[in-house]
């Protein structure tokens, strides 16, 4: 079986969420322990990549030569089903409470998520 | 207590050739002499960081170099909020006798000392380096998200934000201290450079050189003693990705706690000295400490009550949007020209009563918050 906590960060197609079993609470960035109460060794969950549109910014204006060539891009934070909030990448037409499903795409030398809106 | 005895600042926009040191020993020194002090008598430092310049021990090296062997010193990091938190600790360090007079400094050559790519650069990595920073964000980018999403809530307008960026430019036309002198109209604002929708360019601070000090004493040095009457922080989330709702930010945390240890109410403000990293963060903010209703802090603009002769005259020396960032030190001049306010020293800028002032930091993403209360007592 392959490494549970194997996400976009670390060059997977997926994205991977911590589930505490103590508390229930759910949180995105990983941890060997749970930030609500402290238990240790959260579960490693796969996100199904279904969310909602919480906020968005069009870049138009890059710091580097490798993010320089793909402006513009829009910079997302986006509510999950699973319940924790990320930042991605989404089409630049999303607007706030936009249904939207996650896909994969290279953006300045790494794979990174992307979300546009549900069929 | 505590009282603001002196204050320095040095003018922003482009100091070629001085380094992130000797701007913050020009504005020490006029600090110190504004305080009546001779630099021996200051024994304790607390100083920001500079981007340009990073050192594990920023306050020593500067010690060294500007001439003082103090009893108490070291840097402190904050972001934005750095300014207010030096001044909130200084404040409790002089109270509790471990110093009797706090030099705080900060200042940096933001501007020519490293290029602005590498700026925007380095202020993008207060994001989470593994799930936000690789997706290629900016500091415009966090606050735009944020402005997006408040826009949606409130039904603020881009021309709303705009609104603020037009106040602050007419506010540095007369200073002449500031980075900008040049008039601005909103729709000036609104047909700026795309930066990080629906941020634009003049909705963005500038990057700039400069530096800021004060001194905070144990008793005042002079006959008009601006005392710290009280004040709070509060540290919410680091990362936008992090942060909590919008009616959970931590400025309300911040000014309920500075209300609850001043005794100081909104109403008894005659002057605000606010954040204003972009006009997305000032509209928040006046919101969020109660100095507007909620969505309409760009009404109160549009009418005056901001302006010098308004109801709440605000960041009259042009703010971090006008008068300029250098990093640490950016905001520390809305300390300073509240100093100036309250002691009646502000010249063409003088407002008619600046006696209770409300100043406001924050620092990351609306991450770290810092409110505090200055009044005048004698």
């Amino acid at each position: 079986m392959s490494d549970k906590s194997a996400d976009w960060t670390k060059g997977a197609e997926a994205i991977v969420y911590q589930s505490c079993p103590a508390c229930g609470n759910v949180q995105y960035f990983r941890r060997n322990f749970c930030a609500a109460c402290g238990a240790p060794d959260p579960a490693q969950k796969q996100a199904s990549g279904i969310a909602t549109v919480y906020a968005t910014s069009l870049v138009c204006r890059a710091a580097t030569p490798e993010t320089r060539a793909h402006v513009p891009y829009n910079i997302v934070l986006v509510d999950t089903v699973e319940g924790f909030r990320m930042m991605a990448h989404g089409d630049n037409d999303l607007a706030i409470g936009d249904a939207v499903i996650a896909s994969y795409r290279p953006f300045a030398g790494k794979l990174i998520p992307y979300f546009e809106k549900t069929k | 207590m505590s009282f603001i005895t002196g204050v320095g600042l040095t003018s922003y926009g482009k100091h070629e050739g001085s380094s992130s040191l000797d701007l913050m020993s020009k504005a020490a020194e006029t600090a110190i002499a504004d305080a009546g002090l001779k630099r021996s008598e200051v024994d304790g430092i607390l100083c920001g960081y500079s981007t340009v310049s990073p050192h594990i021990m920023l306050a020593t090296v500067f010690a060294e170099h500007f001439g003082i062997q103090p009893s108490y010193a070291h840097a402190v990091q904050v972001g934005g909020a750095t300014g207010l938190a030096m001044t909130m600790l200084a404040h409790h360090l002089v109270d509790a006798g471990v110093a009797r007079h706090v030099l705080v400094v900060g200042g940096e050559n933001r501007l020519t000392g490293q290029s602005r790519d590498a700026s925007i650069q380095a202020l993008a990595q207060v994001g989470h380096p593994d799930y936000e920073v690789s997706l290629g964000p900016t500091i415009p980018a966090y606050y735009g998200l944020v402005a997006s999403r408040y826009m949606h809530e409130y039904g603020v307008t881009q021309e709303d934000l705009a609104e603020f960026a037009v106040l602050m430019r007419s506010h540095a036309m007369t200073h002449p201290g500031a980075q900008f002198h040049e008039p601005i109209t909103v729709a000036d604002v609104m047909a700026s450079k795309p930066v990080a929708m629906p941020l634009k360019l003049l909705d963005c601070c500038p990057v700039s050189d400069g530096g800021a000090a004060f001194v905070v004493s144990r008793e005042p040095t002079s006959a008009t003693g601006i005392r710290v009457r009280g004040c709070a922080q509060a540290h919410t989330h680091q990362h936008v990705t992090a942060a909590p709702a919008l009616s959970e930010l931590g400025a309300e945390i911040a000014i309920a706690k500075a209300k609850a240890a001043s005794g100081v109410a909104i109403s008894d403000v005659r002057y605000a000295a606010v954040y204003d990293s972009f006009t997305i963060t000032l509209a928040m903010l006046l919101e969020d400490l109660g100095l507007a209703g909620r969505g309409e802090a760009a009404a109160r603009v549009r009418a005056g009550h901001f302006g010098r002769d308004g109801a709440m005259p605000l960041n009259t020396h042009g703010g971090l949007l006008s008068y300029g960032h250098c990093g640490v030190g950016g905001a520390m001049a809305h300390l300073v020209e509240t100093h100036l306010q309250m002691t009646g020293r502000a010249g063409p800028r003088q407002v008619r009563d600046a006696s209770i002032a409300l100043l406001h930091g924050d620092g990351g993403v609306l991450s770290s918050h810092v409110s505090m209360f200055l009044e005048r007592v004698r």
